[in-house]
């Protein structure tokens, strides 16, 4: 049985596990730093000036940005798994973070960048844009009701090549010139954004989260089915109407300043379930800081691996991620649950 | 006594589709009665657990429990009276025994997000009560299918419902477990005065373990009565359009129906 204090040691240990990775990622760059050089500049106290910079105003900003991202798209990834009651759907592999980096893209081309209302708008559009890709999706899948797992990797794949087609073919109208910062954020990229669009993100993933998490007891019994979650007592489509809005919140407002980050909605749930279990009240926080961690980490290393040079996040997770839906893809049917 | 009786079911119709359909089905079920519906395939009878349930809603007619019209009934309410065994357990993730009895707790858990020890203590009594106490902690998809099946069955009785109803309870079982799910249900029935509505294809559980039948066919009620009454030759032949034999069990003395095969050079 999941208890409270179970709930509270789990965000903990995950919480410590973040801010281990954090404080080691702070160091680790072109310009290396000791960790006492980082907690100097950390509490304000005196620091060479190189320090302050490139901690204050390059590291931590894209520390907490991969953060948040990592967060939100983990929980986005409990959510829609929930919601279709599939381990295999996440973000991505439904097609809706196409919808909302084309609501991005459209947001950016109509000067949704740099002041806190832009990045506000930049967050809505985004989020319309992954509502308008979840509907799809579902609607293209739903065979009487239920989500079978083929017709619905069918869908998310379909949805997700229509948004990357228009994607294309708006970048193919607009003026080269205007171009150059979309591009590099369709790599997917945690590159400073600054404080302003991170703060943004987080109100967002916190309400999304939330909005999530208060359902996680009801999430489980989703996970029996709808009939018997009906029969439990669940108001099943109310419950399913707010994870859909929540998971779509998360995957836009996410999506809106990172750009397309795959597959992390799909490794970290699928490796804390190995180790907390399914049950939902346990697993969306420690997921979540899960999904921080990795985040945080991943993107460290796309800092650091090819130095001088620098890799798109998106390569790293994809680069850990692909390999790992396949297991998952083979193990399923294997045992026969899908 | 009350003069209600606990559930009422009255001039029901329900369709979709086309294919599923009941029509002007009326029936009671008594106080810590056990009530059987049976019937040919498609007939309407697990549409029919899925009305009493509120999954569907009736077009036409009313369905009451304890007088109260289910509309009437929030969901969670129904559920702190009604459980149900289905027929298959699906599910999306890892489960263990013990995580799906607690289940059975969320109709008496309003407004609560962690269950407590009361919960856990009902759960732990349910699982007791079916049989699976020392499974507690074994994942669902690690169990033969009688050990799941009275997974469930402990899942439902967490619930602390008046109402049990089931759906082919014993289809995936071998002669033994569908031999300790019946004495279950007896016992359940005897010592808690748990009122079970079960239905089935398998006219000699239903028969043997009944109070009451009601044939349904092409969804309407054919018959209602003792497994006497319902369980006849003539009638049960023109229902499922098969020849068949009824004799009387020498143990309990109910009907037995058995199949009149076809001979090896007959019915080709």
């Amino acid at each position: 049985m999941i208890t409270r204090r179970q709930a509270f040691l789990g965000t903990g240990g995950v919480a410590v596990a973040l801010a281990a990775v954090s404080a080691a990622a702070l160091t680790l760059g072109a310009a290396p730093l000791t960790l006492s050089e980082v907690v100097s500049v950390l509490l304000g106290r005196e620091a060479p000036e190189l320090a302050a910079t490139v901690v204050l105003g390059l590291r931590l900003p894209r520390i907490l940005l991969a953060a948040v991202a990592g967060a939100g798209l983990t929980v986005a990834g409990v959510a829609f798994q929930a919601l279709t009651r599939n381990p295999l759907a996440d973000p991505a592999v439904l097609g809706v973070a196409s919808g909302a980096a084309f609501g991005a893209v459209v947001g950016q081309l109509a000067g949704l960048e740099g002041s806190l209302l832009a990045a506000f708008g930049l967050s809505a559009v985004a989020f319309a844009g992954a509502l308008v890709a979840a509907a799809a999706v579902y609607l293209i899948a739903a065979v009487g009701g239920r989500l079978p797992i083929q017709t619905l990797l069918l869908a998310g794949v379909i949805t997700g090549l229509f948004f990357s087609a228009a994607i294309t073919l708006i970048i193919s109208l607009v003026d080269l010139a205007r171009l150059g910062g979309i591009l590099h954020w369709l790599m997917g990229s945690l590159g400073t954004l600054g404080y302003r669009p991170v703060g943004v993100m987080a109100l967002g993933c916190a309400v999304g989260t939330g909005a999530v998490y208060a359902q996680a007891r009801a999430l489980n019994l989703l996970a029996l089915g709808e009939e018997s979650a009906l029969q439990l007592g669940v108001e099943a489509e109310r419950v399913k109407r707010v994870i859909f809005v929540a998971a779509s919140l998360l995957t836009g407002v996410v999506v809106a300043h990172t750009g397309p980050i795959g597959f992390v909605g799909l490794i970290v749930p699928h490796a804390v379930r190995l180790a907390v279990g399914s049950d939902n009240r346990l697993l969306i926080p420690v997921a979540a800081g899960a999904g921080a961690t990795f985040l945080v980490f991943a993107d460290t290393l796309a800092r650091v691996a090819v130095r001088p040079a620098e890799l798109p996040v998106g390569v790293i997770t994809a680069f850990c991620g692909a390999p790992f839906f396949v297991y998952l893809l083979r193990t399923r049917f294997r045992r026969g649950l899908a | 006594m009350s003069p209600e009786p606990l559930l009422a079911v009255r001039g029901v119709d329900f369709g979709y589709g086309g294919a599923f359909r009941l029509e002007d089905v009326s029936f009671e079920v008594e106080r810590a009665e056990v009530f059987a519906v049976i019937g040919p395939n498609s007939s309407g009878k697990t549409t029919l657990i899925r009305l009493l349930t509120k999954v569907h809603e009736p077009q036409r007619g009313e369905i009451r429990l304890g007088g109260i019209a289910l509309g009437r009934l929030s969901r969670r309410a129904l559920a702190r009276q009604v459980a149900v065994v289905p027929q298959e357990l699906t599910l999306a993730f890892p489960l263990t025994v013990e995580e799906l009895a607690l289940m059975g707790r969320h109709p008496h858990a309003e407004g609560r997000f962690f269950e407590g020890p009361e919960d856990l203590a009902r759960a732990w009594e349910a699982m007791a009560l079916a049989g699976v106490l020392d499974l507690g902690q074994q994942p669902l998809d690690t169990l033969s299918g009688g050990e799941r099946q009275r997974a469930v069955l402990a899942r439902a009785l967490a619930q602390e419902p008046r109402l049990l109803l089931l759906d082919e309870p014993t289809s995936h079982l071998d002669l033994r477990h569908q031999r300790e799910i019946v004495g279950l249900l007896r016992r359940l029935n005897r010592e808690r005065a748990l009122t079970v509505v079960l239905v089935s294809h398998d006219l000699n559980l239903a028969g043997e373990v009944a109070d009451r039948l009601l044939l349904l066919a092409g969804g309407r009620v054919v018959r209602i009565g003792s497994s006497d009454e319902v369980l006849e030759e003539g009638l049960l032949e023109e229902v499922y359009g098969c020849p068949v034999r009824v004799e009387k069990s020498p143990a309990s003395g109910r009907p037995v129906v058995m199949i009149r095969w076809p001979d090896a050079d007959e019915g080709r």
